[in-house]
């Protein structure tokens, strides 16, 4: 296995223990409102590094732009996404949880 | 460096599977949402290892698709609500 390769599996299971950490989040979290933190967050920083790791195992430059537009679009989509359920999550009148104690 | 990759894609599914469980046990309207994020992102990543593994190019361009399809659903979700719902004084 070259360095390399051994950069990218490293950054492929690091990408991989965030999906995890971010899942693991969405279940234990007390409040939808913190739930979306754990999904937008976590999850795109683990897609990041997955992405990273393939990127440097693309064959050609043009691959790994194409990842990184892939990278850029699922941030983006996460941003908007994030803000339009917090937006109707709140004007619904669901209330934050400050305290953490749930329901 | 296939099976490192064929690994983590598996253990991928599985985290898609766990949120396709907190979708069915969701109580409240948002909780439904949520886990759709979530599965665009995860869908996105095991679309990009199975391109490496597989070597398949166009798996790259359907990841490309779920990462914008996320945005999307959520867009879909909150569209009809916005509109209808008063808006928060600051």
């Amino acid at each position: 296995m070259t360095p390399l390769d051994l950069l990218s599996a490293l950054l492929v299971g690091a990408g991989v223990l965030f999906f995890l950490a971010g899942t693991l989040g969405l279940i234990r979290f007390p409040d939808p409102l913190s739930r979306l933190h754990a999904i937008a967050k976590a999850d795109n920083f683990g897609l990041s590094l997955v992405v990273l790791g393939l990127a440097c195992q693309a064959d050609a430059w043009h691959e790994a732009a194409k990842l990184l537009l892939i990278w850029i679009v699922s941030l983006m989509s996460a941003v908007v996404g994030t803000h339009l359920i917090l937006q109707v999550s709140l004007r619904m009148g669901r209330e934050p949880d400050t305290d953490g104690r749930g329901e | 460096m296939t099976t490192v990759l064929t690994l983590a894609a598996l253990v991928l599914l599985l985290n898609g599977g766990v949120a396709v469980w907190r979708m069915l046990t969701a109580r409240s309207g948002v909780e439904h949402v949520l886990p759709l994020l979530l599965l665009g992102t995860n869908a996105s990543a095991i679309l990009l290892l199975l391109a490496e593994i597989m070597d398949e190019p166009a798996a790259r361009d359907v990841a490309l698709i779920f990462a914008g399809l996320a945005a999307l659903s959520s867009l879909a979700f909150t569209h009809r609500l916005w509109w209808r719902l008063p808006r928060r004084e600051e």
